[in-house]
């Protein structure tokens, strides 16, 4: 029995400019189907690659819209008129450039099952992943959680930007790289460990670190940024370039046992410097090297990091866009902060000052120069020689007392930094003193306060104790 | 921010116009300086290369409006009423794009329909600014652009 299918104007060149069309079928299913045998050029517009219903074809039967009903297995009974109704959508975000997905062969498809199998990827989806291109700047504690997880999605393209070689001392939380990798460019272990999880990946390494010249040419490449990256100056550069070649910034950050994750740069969310105008003074928040990191933690933040990516990539979910996701691994608890773009920011905002990559060492108060004078310093060596000889030198330890369990130079006296203010009349300002730490920052610092203190006398010790144990000392452990 | 190419193989002077007929233009753009922040949508009417009515439609997309439209299936189909009202035909959709290019996104391409015409204007901080026009190819794979006449208006 035939029933009439009402054609809505823009598929109407398809039905020879008939607005209206007999088809049979009992079903909502087959009268659709059989308006396909008829008109064969109708099955791209009204169903996706994978047989299903495109998202903006409304069917109703009568009055009814056949997602209240029973889909396509609503029954049509004789009389009743199915009209095919377009919604009508667009948008100006999704962040695939290109306006041809690349096809998945079978193989592709075995690996990529899981996914085929969500409604929120699906073949389209997955197809979608495999043309992406993701850059992601730095290979070590945030990169490398990133990294894995996007190719093992089958992000198609995937950029690294890494200059260093691995350290023993990464082994402990960056997980692209084993024990034999020490030594080797981490450019090198990634692409071994990347191919072997995923060789449909392309790879794109740069060896090379992110500077103002280099910047917009190497990020304008891709779609999305993913910020691994350790240290404040290349935080500000990334987000300043993300903004001026408009792309999402995909941002995460670390410290002991604490993370943050958000997505910035994306046009109507905030960037990063919306939420810090201004980097820290230098010095003020310690590098996992200076202050340590729980190994997971990065493992924690940068898969947030790779699930974000993947969202943008399929347009699936809530973004952390004017979200910035606050991580407390000791206490497990996520606080989330809302954001809001603020219309004054120098580079995303309504009137930008900022159109062109600065000099971000300078943004953030870093001096090539030396930090400090030549008199401020002394070496292990010398120090060696003065305790030798006699010389009356307080050898003054500024490191956390869980470091000073593990070596310690002989005779020295522990202050914390932290308590150092508070605990200046233990120390005789004619004395001569040298302070040390791990390697010398902090104990820059400790000078830089005991001076201004009128603790004329005070000198760091270059490298601290590391460089004390690698020089004068090798019975004590390195850490 | 990914931008959707223009057909290349197409010779300019073999590029399809749009006209749009007398106050168009001008009611497109204040629509879409009234959305901003938003994105506008909204139904051309006319005939055949024409555009000589617009009917501005409620937005009602859940995806937030600054950055999706959507014009919903009772929408539309007021949208061909009100065409045969005129005695005319629903000739396509215009949408805005605030502190976006006036070029159509991958998702603009995935959810088009064939035959209409697609007009996108570009509103930025509040300034309605560039009108360009596109329609899809029939095999989906991209927008061809097309000329727009009476956008100055």
């Amino acid at each position: 029995m035939a029933n009439k299918i009402f054609i809505p104007t823009p598929l109407r060149t398809f039905t020879n400019k008939q607005d209206a069309v007999e088809a049979e079928g009992r079903t909502v299913g087959e009268l659709l189907a059989d308006l396909i045998a008829k008109h064969g050029d109708l099955r791209r517009h009204l169903f996706t690659d994978d047989g299903r219903l495109r998202q903006f074809v409304n069917v109703y039967v009568n009055d009814e819209d056949i997602r209240y009903l029973e889909k396509e297995q609503t029954p049509v009974r004789p009389g009743d008129t199915v009209s095919i109704i377009p919604s009508v959508a667009g948008g100006s975000d999704a962040t695939v450039a290109e306006a041809r997905l690349p096809a998945l062969s079978n193989e592709e498809i075995r690996r990529y099952s899981r996914h085929l199998l969500l409604p929120e990827v699906g073949l389209d989806g997955q197809r979608r992943l495999k043309a992406a291109r993701v850059i992601c700047i730095g290979a070590g504690g945030l990169g490398s959680p990133v990294a894995m997880y996007l190719a093992a999605a089958g992000v198609g393209t995937l950029g690294l930007v890494d200059f260093d070689t691995v350290e023993f001392s990464n082994l402990q939380r960056q997980i692209l790289h084993g024990t034999p990798d020490v030594g080797r460019s981490k450019l090198d272990s990634a692409r071994e460990r990347l191919n072997a999880i995923n060789p449909d990946v392309r790879l794109e390494m740069f060896d090379t670190s992110l500077t103002s010249a280099n910047a917009l040419d190497l990020l304008g490449r891709f779609d999305i940024v993913v910020d691994g990256t350790d240290n404040f100056p290349t935080r500000y550069l990334v987000n300043d370039a993300c903004v001026l070649v408009g792309k999402p910034n995909v941002y995460g950050s670390i410290f002991r046992f604490e993370g943050q994750a958000s997505v910035f740069a994306t046009g109507e969310g905030p960037c990063y410097r919306c939420l810090y105008p201004e980097p820290p003074p230098p010095g003020l928040v310690p590098s996992c090297a200076e202050g340590g990191v729980l190994g997971v933690l990065p493992g924690i933040i940068g898969t947030i990091q790779a699930a974000e990516t993947i969202k943008l990539i399929l347009g699936a979910g809530e973004p952390l866009v004017g979200r910035f996701l606050v991580f407390d691994a000791l206490r497990m608890r996520f606080r989330e902060l809302k954001l809001r773009k603020d219309p004054e920011c120098p580079v995303c905002g309504s009137h930008p000052t900022i159109r062109q990559l600065i000099d971000y060492d300078q943004f953030c108060g870093i001096t090539r120069a030396a930090v400090h004078p030549p008199e401020f310093e002394t070496t292990a060596e010398e120090l060696k020689a003065q305790l030798e000889g006699g010389v009356d030198v307080v050898v003054l330890d500024v490191r956390e007392p869980q470091e000073r369990v593990i070596n310690r130079i002989p005779g020295s006296k522990l202050i914390p930094l932290g308590e150092l203010p508070g605990r200046l009349q233990e120390l005789d300002s004619a004395k001569d003193i040298v302070a040390y730490c791990r390697v010398g920052i902090r104990s820059a610092q400790a000078v830089e306060l005991l001076r201004a203190a009128g603790f004329g006398r005070a000198k760091n010790l270059k490298g601290g104790i590391i460089e004390w144990i690698d020089r004068v000392d090798p019975s004590q452990p390195r850490y | 921010m990914d931008r959707v190419p223009a057909s290349a193989e197409q010779p300019a002077a073999a590029q399809r116009t749009l006209v749009l007929g007398s106050g168009v233009a001008r009611a497109i753009r204040e629509h879409a300086r009234q959305a901003y922040p938003d994105e506008c949508c909204g139904a051309l009417i006319g005939s055949r290369g024409i555009a000589s009515a617009v009917l501005p439609l409620p937005n009602v997309t859940k995806d937030g409006p600054r950055r999706r439209f959507l014009v919903q299936a009772s929408d539309y189909r007021a949208a061909e009423a009100r065409a045969q009202e005129l005695r005319a035909e629903l000739v396509g959709f215009y949408h805005s794009h605030p502190d976006h290019p006036a070029r159509p996104s991958r998702y603009d391409l995935e959810h088009a329909w064939p035959v209409f015409a697609y007009v996108i204007v570009s509103v930025r901080q509040g300034e309605p600014m560039e009108m360009t026009c596109w329609r899809l190819k029939d095999d989906r794979s991209a927008f061809e652009q097309e000329r727009l006449d009476g956008a100055d208006d």
